[in-house]
């Protein structure tokens, strides 16, 4: 999990909030006295922050005209070429683009389908390490196993370049006790990417995840732990009936923003570790639209692919949203 | 003043209950099972950075070789002295530690006051501009536009493009407004009597009140602006604007780069088992790693203070 994504996912619990508290919050912050005038001097100060937003987030999606251009940079958008809707029918008509893009959705499907798999260890992780009596121990086990979520994927490919390639030191240990002649390539291979790209962030983002489930365990009424253990719970009752069904909400709303960001897997990672072997596996949408965009330079269909992508995810989300009403009575955003 | 930074101090993460002591050999299997299994996850994620750090210090001669694995060989430190006269790098690592201290200011800043502006209920517009903000954090006009947009407003081959995108950003406002929000109301009304401007209550009453919440969104974004290698990946090909994130990818990337690096650093590439001290391409992408590693390493303790309790502060107080 990427430090955006986990502010994300804060975000989401951040928004989570009971009517109740809601309509009390409002009664507190209401003035007593009705001063109805709105004033506008009081927006002009923060007019040059929402100008920055408006450039920065809205004005970008006028962009999307590009797509229905064939974009030259040198020419600019009046000298280049109104093509219509020429590069949707080309992504949906012409074979190999077709085989390209398709190869491009199962990687993006298939990272995002085990990252949404793997989403329940997080919790497990915190649960099992509630377990252990040692204060001492706990943290330290919570430090060393956030400080991997705090480092860059150039650094987490660095860290793994001089682990595993092929002479690096997992290589090199097992020549030395004679397992193997000749060094296994672990980075320069298609074979597993699409595992070892899983298993490297969960390397990265566990240990992190798991800190939102352990703040939650320390807010659990301690009453239902002590009535439990009147009752006769042994530990693995009270962690199945108690803690685990305490966190699920917490769950629940996380595991919803995933599917949200079902296409949105991000490009650092995949673009540090792709290589000329793995590349047909390891990229994913958003990695696709850098390599046809900017490094490729076709701009107006990386532009359409991007739009597709966007608006697809807006959809999820707004769907998802719509589940989380009906099913929780709550929403995620 | 002391009060109203309390109950942000409140909430830090503990165990609520005593875990039994095990008794039965039932619970005694499980606890050595689960401690084993955190210690072994443990060393799995410190290991790595643990491997970094002693390479960088060991001779350079076994370092190459991969001899070097648990304990350092042959220790020296120059290779932190050699590695900044290597092109670039010294460059480099200003233009990193630059994008940190103005980015993380700027947004500090923007986001302390967009945060306390918010709970204006006079501002004309306020619900409205405050979605107009919050929404942003759900949908993306994707990096081609963008880039367009950026590269339109002169920003490639630019110093803000590391610093302007994010200066606005929703999730510390909310964070803030939050905080704010929990903060007594009275405080504004005293010196809106005492006739203080707007600008004056925020920066002379709530500002230094929030202190606690503007720690969480410094270390945040100062941590996110140190890591950043995308945006100069998409928006820079001046080499003077290369950050330290992106050099190192260089370096590792292109082994070529890396062995002439190393060359003119003084090392010795035809003996790989040259002098201790002479940099050889594993030398320098270790060193340079650590360098790039360890400003966090190191303000490491501050993370666990405050952005535990940051995010808890959010999802609490909603």
């Amino acid at each position: 999990m990427t430090l955006p994504q986990a502010l994300n996912q804060a975000t989401a619990l951040a928004a989570e909030e009971s009517p109740v508290a809601k309509k009390a919050r409002r009664s507190r912050r209401e003035r007593p006295t009705g001063r109805g005038r709105k004033s506008f001097r009081l927006f002009l100060w923060i007019a040059p922050l929402m100008v920055l937003l408006f450039v920065f987030s809205y004005l970008p999606l006028y962009g999307w005209i590009f797509s229905l251009y064939d974009y030259q940079p040198a020419l600019g958008l009046n000298g280049s070429e109104f093509v219509g809707l020429q590069w949707f029918q080309l992504l949906f008509n012409s074979p190999t683009q077709l085989q390209q893009i398709g190869q491009v959705l199962v990687n993006t499907l298939v990272m995002s389908f085990l990252g949404i798999a793997t989403s329940i260890l997080p919790l497990i992780f915190a649960v099992f390490l509630n377990e252990v009596r040692s204060t001492r121990f706990r943290n330290s086990v919570q430090t060393l196993t956030t400080l991997p979520n705090f480092i860059s994927w150039v650094l987490v490919y660095v860290i793994a370049f001089s682990l595993f390639s092929s002479s690096g030191l997992v290589n090199n240990v097992l020549q030395d006790w004679g397992l193997i002649t000749t060094p296994i390539k672990f980075l320069d291979t298609d074979q597993g990417v699409w595992l070892t790209m899983l298993l490297w962030s969960l390397w990265k983002g566990l240990g992190w995840g798991a800190i939102i489930y352990l703040a939650s365990i320390s807010g659990i009424d301690q009453s239902l732990y002590e009535s439990a253990k009147i009752d006769g719970a042994g530990r693995f009752q009270t962690m199945w009936y108690i803690t685990i069904p305490q966190l699920m909400p917490t769950y629940i709303v996380l595991l919803m923003l995933s599917i949200a960001n079902l296409l949105n897997n991000g490009m650092e990672q995949y673009y540090v570790f792709q290589n000329a072997f793995n590349k047909q596996y390891i990229q994913v949408l958003d990695l696709y639209v850098y390599n046809i965009g900017i490094t490729g330079n076709s701009l107006s269909m990386a532009t359409a692919i991007g739009m597709l992508k966007s608006l697809i995810s807006v959809a999820l989300l707004i769907t998802v949203n719509v589940i989380s009403k009906r099913v929780r009575g709550a929403s995620i955003i | 003043m002391t009060t109203l930074t309390k109950p942000a101090t409140e909430a830090t993460i503990r165990n609520p209950r005593s875990v039994r002591r095990p008794r039965t050999a039932g619970e005694w299997a499980f606890t050595i099972l689960n401690v084993s299994a955190f210690a072994l996850f443990a060393v799995v994620c410190a290991y790595p950075f643990y491997y970094l750090i002693i390479n960088s210090v060991s001779a350079n001669d076994v370092s190459a070789l991969g001899e070097v694995r648990l304990f350092p060989i042959g220790i020296h430190f120059s290779n932190y002295a050699e590695v900044f006269t290597l092109q670039g790098l010294p460059l480099a690592a200003s233009v990193s530690l630059a994008r940190t201290v103005i980015g993380t200011a700027a947004t500090v800043l923007a986001s302390a006051f967009l945060g306390f502006m918010f709970t204006q209920e006079r501002m004309w517009g306020r619900s409205f501009w405050y979605r107009f903000t919050v929404i942003t954090m759900y949908f993306s006009a994707g990096l081609i536009p963008i880039f367009i947009i950026m590269k339109g407003l002169g920003l490639t081959n630019n110093f803000w493009v590391y610093v302007l995108p994010f200066i606005v950003q929703p999730f510390n406002i909310i964070l803030v407004k939050t905080y704010v929000e929990s903060m007594p109301r009275t405080l504004q009304e005293a010196a809106e009597m005492d006739g203080a401007s707007i600008w004056q209550i925020f920066w002379r009453i709530y500002l230094p009140n929030m202190t606690p919440i503007l720690a969480t969104v410094a270390i945040f974004s100062a941590v996110m602006q140190w890591n950043m290698f995308q945006d100069t990946l998409i928006y820079i090909t001046d080499q003077s604007l290369y950050t330290l994130q992106y050099l190192l990818y260089m370096f590792i990337n292109q082994a070529s780069s890396l062995a002439s690096a190393a060359q003119n650093a003084g090392g010795d590439l035809s003996s790989i088992a040259g002098a201790a001290t002479s940099q050889t391409p594993t030398s320098i992408r270790m060193t340079v790693s650590v360098i790039v590693v360890l400003p966090i390493i190191f303000i490491y303790p501050l993370f666990q203070r405050f952005f535990v309790k940051g995010i808890m502060l959010g999802a609490v107080k909603g």
